[in-house]
C-alpha cells in the first residue's frame, strides 16, 4: 500500500490551487458534465473542436486536489491536439491509474501526466483522477453525462 | 464538559478497555491506527467476536426448529439476545423488539408495513432537515407510491432543529414523523421527547433513528413515548447483518407483515395462511443467529462499561478535540449545537475533505470524509462534503492530539 501522501507532489498541489484552462467555453462544439456520486465531485467540460483538433478546451466545477489537477493537466495536454489523440490518452491515462497499463513504457501519450500513476493504489482516489477523462469522453462522443459509476 | 451528574463516576479504564480490541494495535503506513471513525462502525471488542465464534464452532444450528436439545439452545441464545434488547431500551415487552438487518431495513418495514397501512393519496410524511438517507429514500418510495408528500422539518446554522415550526409543520394529514435521535453529520442529539409529546397532541406516532444514539446515551422508549425506535447492531459495539426495529405492541399489532416466507406463519395451507404474532410476523426465513448473539454480547459489554460513563468520556473527548480543532484558522466545524454527542464534522478552506481523508490516512487516523449519506444536510451547509471524526469509549486524548496534528500537517501541505 502506497502511502497516500506521496499522491500530493507539488505539481498537483499547484495545479489544484491555481488550475489552468479554468471556466467555460461558449459557443463550443462539444459539452458534456461528469459527476462522481461517491464524493459529490462534478465537472463542466466544454471544447472547440475544429477539423478534427481540439482548438481549445475549459473546465469549470469542484472537486477535490486529485480531480482538479487532473482536469486542469488534461486540459492543457489535449489542447492543440487531433481528437484520434485525445482519444488514444484517455485510454492510457484510464490504464495507468487502474494499474493495467505500465508508465514506464505503455504510456507514451501521457508526459507528465505519469505523475498521476500513484494513484493506481489508492482504489478510492481512482475515480477523482479518472473523472475528467469519462467526461472528455462523454463530450468527445456527444454524450452530455458521464458518471464514474 | 463534566455535567454535575457525572461527578463522582468512576471514569473508564480507557487503557484496559483497549485491551479488548486487537484493530487497535494495527499500524497503517508506519503508523499506530487512530479510529475516529465509530460513527460509521463501531469496533467489536474481543468478548463479543469470542461470542459469536463460539456459538458457530459449538451451537450453531437453526432456531424455532426441531426438537434437538441443539435447536433449543440457539432458540434461548437468540431469544436471550432479545431480551437484553429489550431492557436495554427499556420495551415493556419483547414483543415489541423485532429483528432485522439494520437501521435501513427497520425503516423500511415500517414504511412498508405501517405506511402502506395509513398514507393516502394527499397525505404528509413530516421528516427533519437532517435525517440520513435511510430515513429519507423509503419514504419518498412511498409518498411516491401513494401520491403522498414529505415535508421538512428546518434546521438552523448551528444544526438545530427549528421547533417552533413544529405547530405549523403537522398538519391534519401528517401520517407520521421521522427524526433522527443523534445526527451522524453534525452530532446534534435532538430533544425527542418533546418532539414526541408534540406530535402525540395531534395524534401523529413518530419513528425516531436511534443508529447514533444508542451507542453513547441511554435510551428508555417508554420514557420517549416513541412509537417505532430503529437502530444498528454495528454501531454499538455489535456485529454487522443484524439491527432492531422497536415498535409499540398495538402497532405491530396492527401493521400487516411485510416479508413472507418461513418462520413468520402460524399456519399455511393453499386456502389459507396465517401468520405469527408480533414479533413473528416481521421475521420470515433464517435470522442471523450469530449476529443477534452477538449484539446481545454487545449490549452486554457496554452495559458493564457503563453508558453514563461512556457519555462522561466521550463527551471530554468531544469537548478537547472541539477546542482544539476549532482554533485552527480556517477550519469550520459543522454543527456547533448545545446538546452534541461525540461526532465531529469539519472543513478546511482550500482542502477538499477527500484529500483531508486521504491525508489523514497516510498518518494512520482513520475518519470519514464524504456526504456521509446526508446529501440534503450537505445542501443545507453549501458544502460538497466535510470530514468527520467521531469518538468512541476506546478514544483517546492522545489520539485527539494526533488527528490535531495531522489536519496541521495537510494545511501546510496545501499551503
Ligand atoms: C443516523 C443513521 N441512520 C441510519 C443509518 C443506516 O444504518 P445501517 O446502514 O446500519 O442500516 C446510519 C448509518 O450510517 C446512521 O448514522
Amino acid at each position: 500500500m502506497t502511502d497516500p501522501r506521496e499522491l500530493y507532489q507539488q505539481v498537483i498541489l499547484e495545479h489544484n490551487k491555481k488550475p489552468r484552462n479554468f471556466g467555460k467555453l461558449a459557443p463550443c462544439t462539444h459539452h458534456a458534465e461528469g459527476h462522481n456520486p461517491l464524493c459529490g465531485d462534478q465537472l463542466d467540460l466544454t471544447l472547440v473542436v475544429e477539423d478534427g483538433v481540439v482548438r481549445d478546451v475549459k473546465f469549470e466545477g469542484s472537486g477535490c486536489a486529485i480531480d482538479v489537477a487532473s482536469a486542469s493537466l488534461m486540459t492543457g495536454a489535449i489542447k492543440g491536439r487531433p481528437v484520434a489523440e485525445a482519444e488514444a490518452m484517455i485510454d492510457q491515462f484510464r490504464g495507468m491509474v487502474r494499474g493495467e497499463l505500465d508508465p514506464a513504457t505503455q504510456t507514451p501519450l501521457l508526459g507528465k501526466l505519469t505523475l498521476f500513476q500513484g494513484v493506481k493504489d489508492i482504489p478510492s482516489r481512482v475515480k477523482c483522477a479518472i473523472l475528467p477523462w469519462a467526461t472528455l469522453h462523454a463530450a468527445l462522443k456527444g454524450e452530455e453525462e458521464a458518471s464514474t459509476e | 464538559m463534566t455535567s454535575p451528574s457525572n461527578i463522582g463516576l468512576q471514569p473508564l479504564d480507557v487503557q484496559a478497555i483497549r485491551q479488548d480490541f486487537p484493530l487497535l494495535s494495527r499500524v497503517f503506513h508506519g503508523k499506530p491506527v487512530v479510529y475516529l471513525d465509530s460513527a460509521v462502525s463501531g469496533q467489536m471488542p474481543a468478548h463479543v467476536i469470542e461470542r459469536m465464534a463460539k456459538y458457530e464452532r459449538e451451537e450453531h444450528t437453526n432456531v424455532h426448529r426441531g426438537v434437538s436439545t441443539l435447536s433449543q439452545e440457539a432458540t434461548d441464545f437468540y431469544e436471550a439476545a432479545r431480551e437484553k434488547v429489550r431492557k436495554f431500551l427499556g420495551a415493556a415487552s419483547a414483543r415489541e423488539i423485532v429483528w432485522t438487518r439494520g437501521t435501513t431495513e427497520a425503516i423500511n418495514l415500517v414504511a412498508q408495513t405501517f405506511g402502506r397501512m395509513t398514507v393516502k393519496e394527499g397525505d404528509e410524511i413530516l421528516l427533519s432537515a437532517m435525517e440520513h438517507h435511510a430515513d429519507i429514500v423509503p419514504w419518498q418510495m412511498l409518498a411516491q407510491e401513494k401520491g403522498a408528500t414529505i415535508k421538512v422539518i428546518p434546521m438552523n446554522d448551528a444544526g438545530e432543529l427549528i421547533l417552533e415550526s413544529l405547530d405549523e409543520l403537522i398538519t391534519d394529514r401528517t401520517k407520521l414523523l421521522g427524526v433522527v435521535h443523534v445526527s451522524n453529520v453534525l452530532g446534534t442529539i435532538n430533544p425527542v421527547k418533546e418532539i414526541i409529546a408534540r406530535a402525540h397532541a395531534k395524534g401523529v406516532p413518530v419513528l425516531v433513528d436511534g443508529a447514533q444514539a444508542v451507542p453513547h446515551l441511554k435510551v428508555d422508549v417508554q420514557d420517549l413515548d416513541a412509537d417505532f425506535y430503529v437502530f444498528s447492531g454495528h454501531k454499538l459495539s455489535g456485529p454487522t447483518g443484524i439491527g432492531v426495529l422497536y415498535g409499540k405492541l398495538a402497532l405491530l399489532e396492527a401493521m400487516p407483515p411485510w416479508h413472507g416466507g418461513g418462520s413468520m406463519i402460524r399456519s399455511v395451507s393453499w386456502e389459507k395462511t396465517t401468520y405469527l404474532p408480533a414479533p413473528g410476523k416481521f421475521e420470515a426465513g433464517t435470522p442471523p443467529i450469530a449476529a443477534a448473539i452477538g449484539l446481545g454480547a454487545a449490549i452486554d459489554y457496554v452495559t458493564a462499561l457503563g453508558l453514563d460513563r461512556i457519555a462522561a468520556h466521550e463527551h471530554e473527548l468531544l469537548a478537547y478535540a472541539t477546542e482544539k480543532l476549532a482554533a485552527i484558522p480556517g477550519l469550520r466545524i459543522l454543527g456547533t449545537a448545545r446538546d452534541k454527542a461525540s461526532v465531529l464534522s469539519f472543513v478546511v478552506d482550500g482542502i477538499h475533505p477527500h484529500d483531508m481523508g486521504s491525508l489523514l490516512d497516510g498518518e494512520g487516523v482513520v475518519v470519514r470524509a464524504g456526504h456521509h449519506c446526508a446529501q440534503p444536510v450537505m445542501t443545507r451547509f453549501h458544502v460538497p462534503a466535510t470530514t468527520r471524526a467521531s469518538f468512541a469509549y476506546f478514544n483517546t486524548r492522545e489520539e485527539v492530539d494526533i488527528l490535531v496534528s495531522a489536519v496541521l500537517k495537510a494545511i501546510e501541505l496545501f499551503k
